[in-house]
Order: structure tokens, then C-alpha cells, then sequence
């Protein structure tokens, strides 16, 4: 099985600033770690390729020091990690860094079919399966995810919190709700958002460590994409951030007292206060 | 202070980190409380090649580094010195091997105790024979291509978990010291099992216990090294475990600090933090310097060892018995620093009081490495 994990590398305080200017994050002086619901996607692609073999390829979209973040991930069983990254790609919003990303997982199958490392499915991706985290902690949309599997037009399955069952080109999974789960079969190549709940991230091992320290990252730029202009970086980005703030508590609730009839007539005298 | 780390071993002591906050310190209460073995932990402990710290690369290990094993030890320690010896005392278990081991024993042996699918004990102690090596009553007699092992060990840590032993029995009880002889035992030998297992003031996660040799035959390939040279084989592996005992004594040291240092900053008296009062801090900067001063011990007599220098006694009791001094010291002081609360058992810090006491009685009590560091230095005098 041919997985892609894609990762984000996030500030590790929740806690994140943001500059009042620019309304960006203000990443200085902060530590950067693998955003935690992504370690849940890398651990399901190692235990799937323990299971069926295969291989386990992380991407992520970020400035050259995100480079970290793969080297961790190929530190716990990942075997090879894309840094996409490129000035062109700046300023992306979750649709500009959805389509980034859908193209350079393209570009990797190309150079895996180029490679012969893997043969091509046919499916027309060669990969099988594509993991992510359900969102990430510093934006927390969860929405680049679902983006990628739009822009590759394959089948997605959010919040998944049990992989059941792997069959040839189909999985069966169980997809977490707010009060219980339902179970979805879907065919591969597809991808998958995994929350919390579906294993524990191992701790990597110093063979890993070092395998890490010395794997070769591969970066993809604009160059080698070769990416529609239009739809990457600032300008491929509908989003525009107008003003970031912190919403105001809500104001207490007023507690009504006496017997009901008395309650009664002060919630309609509030109501028509509130309406007049 | 900075002991200018390779880059491999900060990345050693990172590991052992990780592994102390998210799975030791969340874990130690609780085995503290059940004496239960901790396969759990030890299990990510192997996972992340931890046991391969003391066994040779061609065996499955990472290559045999007695400083290597020290930083893993002090990592763990600071967060449970109960847990942290289980894993040191596999290595204790696995250094005669390696050391004495033909390569027939090192390869049946060392690849599962470097992957901890598999841990290890050392045996000499009994009932009699504490300090006192030349104590030893349990025999070992040959008989066609076996050896007939009878006697009793006790206060064997790892004892009933641990899968293989390394035991010190008397093959010719005439000649004293030079009739010891060192055997490998596997677990599930018949004629070998496991007598009480003690219930511990301290590193409680730890199993304790007695192996008791009825009639237990082994196949005769299981000497190490060679007959008579069991008490070499004993003191070259302490000279290479002391060390480790020094590191674990280190980390609980280290650790009792850390949460003092927390503890007096965050407690509020008379209106402010207690760290603000100099009587405080004058205890802390003590107990900070005394853990440095120990680290410095510890650190280089551990490269001494890799090193390969050939008589390490006097600093591997030094750093030992200093350590675990110090351990003692700093935990029961950092237990004063929590004032009422740290009496209590729902802080950790009394149980690093607990774990501390054993540093300065077990692998030779603090009195017998004075009396090795006193014995060197008249020695040294007289030359």
C-alpha cells in the first residue's frame, strides 16, 4: 500500500499570537512541532505499511525549516519526505494550499512511476491512500484535506476513527459523528482525515533517529510543479483575512425566579423590551 | 554546564527524554503503587532501541556505550527510579555477556536482549553473602555436559521477570574467591524457580526477588568464560554498571530538584513566592551545585570506561557513592521544600526519597566504596 501523508508544521503553544498588522501568526520564538493531529495520520500510514508493506511518503507545504517536521515523521517508519515549498506558494489560504498540494502529490506519483519504485495503479495516482490530520491546531479549519481530495477528484472521508477493514481498492471505516460513529466504505485511492481517537503516535526509535538525520528530502518549487500562476499564493487565494480577534465572552445569563405564571410574564415583558 | 554532546548522544538523551515525560512520569505513581512489573513502558523502551544501548552493533544493539547508558538512565530516573532500573539492571544482567560471552552465547542471547524482547538479571547475592562475595554458598557441580546448580539468591531485581540470568555459583568451594564460576540460567529451566518477592521502601515498579536452584541441571555451554573466573567476571561488569547506578542516583536527584525549583516558585507565602526568600534559595543553589558536581563524576568516569581505561574502581566508587549521597541529600531536601504537602503521598516527591535510599546500599554500599577509594589511594601512597 502506497500511502501520502501530508503534515503541517505548527507553532507548539496554543496559545498563538498574531501580529495586529498583518494579521499572520507571529511564529518567532516559538518551537515548531508536527501540528498533533497529523502524528495520528503518520502512525495509521506506519501501521498500515506494517501490515501490507508498501510505502509511506510525507509531504508538507511550508518555509525550508518544516524540513524538521518530515525528518521527525521518517524518524518514526516514514520512508521518504517532499518539502513543497517556493516564494510563489506564499501567502496560501486553504484553497490555493489544497490545489499546491494536490499538484505535488501528482508530481510525486510522477517521479515514483519514473522511479519504477512503484508501479502505477492505473487508478491514475498510483498512491492509495492519501492521510491527514482533521485539521490543524494553529488555523483549525480542516479544510485543506478535503481540498486536496477535490482537486484530485477522488473520494474523501473526514474524522475517520477506525480503519476496519482493507480489501483490494476498497476500505471500510468508521467515521466519527458527534454522538457515535457510522460506517463508510469507500474505493480507493481515496483520502482520509483521521482524528485522536484512532491510534497512539509511537515514540520513534534511535535506528530511526538516525536513518532521519541522514534521509534525503526532496523540495518541489513552482519550478518543478509548474502550477497554474493563477490559483497559487496570495493571489490564488479567495480568502483575504480582514480582522482577527479574540470574540468577546458571552454576557451571564439572567435566571428568571418566583412561581411560573410570575416567570412567564417577565420573559414576554423581556422579550418585548428586547424587541422594542 | 555544558559536557558538549555529540550529536548522537544529545539525540540519545532527547529519546530517553520523550520517553520519561510521555510515558515514565504519567506511569510512576502507579506502578508505585501495584510493585507491578512495567512491561508497558519497557516495551516503548525496546521499541526505541533503548536496550540496544550496552550490546555490540553486530548483535542487534547500537553499539556497547556505558556513557550512552548513562544519559538513557538519568532521563528515565528523573522521572521514576523504579522504572529506570529495570532497564539499567538488563544491562547489568547483559554486561557479562557481552564482556565474557563466547560468540555461540553472544549470538543466542544479545540480539533478544537488545531488541527488550527479552531482559536480564545479574544473581551473586544470597542471604550470606551481601558485601561479602566470598560468601557465596550456592554450588555449581559438573556433571557429564551439564552443571548442577543448588543454592539461593535474593534480592535479585528483575527476579521472575527478567528471562535470562547471569548467576555466580561455587564450582570448587576450596579455593575461596577463585572457585566462583559465572553461568548463563534461562528462565523455565526445571529445578529453577522463584522463591518471595519483596516488598520495597522504594523503587517499588521494580520486582525483587529470590531464585531458588534445586537439583537445576544446565547444559555445561553455558559457563562463561571459565571456571574460577567468576568474581573477575562480577567485578569487570560492576566496574561497568556503577557507573549506571551513579546515573540512575543523577536522574532522581536531578528530577527531586526540577520539581522543587517548580513547587517553591509557584507556592505562595507571606504574600510571594517562597523562591523569593533567600533561605530558599540558598537550599536550591546548594542542591543545583551538589547535582552538577555529581554529573561531572558520573560523565567522566562513564568515558573513562568507553574509553577503555583499565582500572576505573576508584572513580566508578567515587561516582557512585557521591552520586547517590547527593541523591539522598537533594531529595529529602527538595521533599522540605514542599513544606506539609510534600510529606504527602499525593506529591511525587516523596517518593523520590524512597527511590533515592537504594542508590547508597545496592551494587556495594557507599561504605564499601569508601573503603575501595581509601584502599586505591593508600595503595597509590605506597608506590
Amino acid at each position: 500500500m502506497n500511502i501520502i501523508v501530508c503534515i503541517k508544521q505548527v507553532p507548539e503553544t496554543t496559545e498563538v499570537r498574531i501580529n495586529p498588522e498583518t494579521n499572520t501568526l507571529m511564529r518567532e520564538g516559538v518551537k515548531s512541532i508536527i501540528n498533533p493531529f497529523d502524528m495520528y495520520a503518520i502512525e495509521e500510514a506506519i501501521r498500515l505499511k506494517e501490515r501490507f508493506g508498501g510505502k509511506v511518503t510525507v509531504v508538507t507545504m511550508g518555509p525550508p525549516q518544516a524540513e524538521s517536521a518530515l525528518r521527525e515523521a521518517i524518524s518514526m517508519g516514514a520512508d521518504e519526505g517532499y518539502l513543497v515549498g517556493d516564494r510563489a506558494f506564499a501567502g496560501s489560504d486553504t484553497w490555493a494550499t489544497s490545489y499546491t498540494l494536490a499538484g505535488a502529490i501528482k508530481k510525486i506519483n510522477q517521479i515514483n512511476v519514473a522511479n519504477n519504485s512503484l508501479a502505477d495503479s492505473g487508478k491514475g495516482h498510483g498512491i492509495d491512500l492519501i492521510l491527514c490530520g482533521k485539521q490543524a491546531s494553529d488555523g483549525d479549519t480542516a479544510q485543506v484535506g478535503p481540498g486536496i481530495s477535490t482537486h484530485l477528484n477522488i473520494p474523501q472521508v473526514t474524522y475517520v476513527k477506525k480503519i476496519e477493514e482493507v480489501k483490494e481498492g476498497m476500505m471500510r471505516l468508521e467515521r466519527m459523528l458527534e454522538e457515535g460513529y457510522e460506517i463508510i466504505e469507500t474505493s480507493l485511492p481515496a483520502l482520509l482525515t483521521v482524528v485522536k481517537e484512532i491510534n497512539e503516535p509511537r515514540i520513534p526509535s534511535l535506528k530511526g533517529l538516525m536513518r532521519a538525520k541522514s534521509a534525503k528530502i526532496t523540495a518541489l518549487t513552482q519550478k518543478e510543479l509548474n502550477l497554474d500562476p493563477q490559483q497559487i499564493g496570495l493571489c490564488g487565494s479567495p480568502t483575504q483575512v480582514v480582522k482577527i480577534f479574540t470574540p468577546k465572552p458571552r454576557a451571564g445569563g439572567q435566571i428568571l425566579k418566583g412561581e411560573i405564571p410570575d416567570i412567564t410574564k417577565q420573559l414576554v415583558d423581556l422579550i418585548k423590551d428586547e424587541v422594542n | 554546564m555544558d559536557y558538549l554532546l555529540s550529536d548522537e548522544q544529545k539525540m540519545i538523551k532527547e529519546l530517553a527524554h520523550k520517553i520519561a515525560e510521555e510515558k515514565i512520569r504519567p506511569a510512576a505513581a502507579k506502578y508505585d503503587i501495584s510493585e507491578e512489573y512495567p512491561w508497558e513502558v519497557l516495551k516503548v523502551m525496546a521499541e526505541s532501541d533503548m536496550f540496544g544501548l550496552f550490546i555490540p552493533e553486530e548483535y542487534g544493539g547500537c553499539a556497547t556505550s556505558v556513557f550512552n547508558l548513562c544519559l538513557a538512565t538519568e532521563e528515565f530516573s528523573r522521572a521514576c527510579g523504579g522504572i529506570a532500573v529495570c532497564y539499567a539492571a538488563s544491562a547489568l544482567g547483559t554486561f557479562p555477556i557481552v564482556l565474557f560471552g563466547n560468540d555461540e552465547q553472544k549470538k543466542k542471547y544479545l540480539p533478544d536482549l537488545a531488541k527488550g524482547k527479552k531482559v536480564a538479571a545479574f544473581a551473586i547475592t544470597e542471604p550470606e553473602a551481601g558485601s561479602d562475595a566470598s560468601g557465596i554458598k550456592t554450588v555449581a557441580k559438573k556433571e557429564g555436559n551439564h552443571y548442577v546448580l543448588n543454592g539461593l539468591k535474593h534480592f535479585i531485581t528483575n527476579g521472575g521477570d527478567a528471562e535470562t540470568y547471569v548467576v555466580i555459583a561455587m564450582t570448587d568451594k576450596t579455593k575461596g574467591a577463585r572457585g566462583a564460576s559465572a553461568f548463563i540460567v534461562e528462565k523455565g529451566t526445571p529445578g529453577f524457580t522463584f522463591g518471595k518477592k519483596e516488598d520495597k521502601f522504594g523503587i517499588r515498579a521494580s520486582s525483587t526477588r529470590e531464585l531458588v536452584f534445586t537439583d537445576c541441571k544446565i547444559p555445561a555451554e553455558n559457563l562463561l568464560a571459565k571456571e574460577g573466573m567468576g568474581f573477575i567476571v562480577t567485578m569487570r561488569t560492576f566496574d561497568m554498571s556503577r557507573p549506571g547506578v551513579a546515573a540512575q542516583a543523577l536522574g532522581i536527584a536531578q528530577g527531586a530538584l526540577e520539581l522543587a525549583v517548580k513547587y517553591v516558585h509557584q507556592r505562595v507565602q507571606f504574600g510571594k513566592a517562597i523562591s523569593s526568600f533567600q533561605g530558599i534559595q540558598w537550599m536550591l543553589a546548594d542542591m543545583a551545585t551538589e547535582v552538577e558536581a555529581a554529573r561531572g563524576l558520573v560523565y567522566s568516569t562513564a568515558r573513562m570506561v568507553d574509553a577503555g581505561v583499565k582500572d576505573v574502581s576508584k572513580e566508578s566508587a567515587m561516582a557512585k557513592m557521591y552520586a547517590s549521597d547527593v541523591a539522598m541529600k537533594v531529595t529529602v531536601d527538595a521533599l522540605q521544600l514542599f513544606g506539609g504537602y510534600g510529606y504527602m503521598k499525593d506529591y511525587p516527591i516523596e517518593k523520590y526519597v524512597r527511590d533515592a535510599k537504594i542508590t547508597q546500599i545496592y551494587e556495594g554500599t557507599n561504605q564499601v566504596q569508601r573503603g575501595i577509594i581509601a584502599l586505591k589511594l593508600i595503595k597509590e601512597m605506597a608506590k
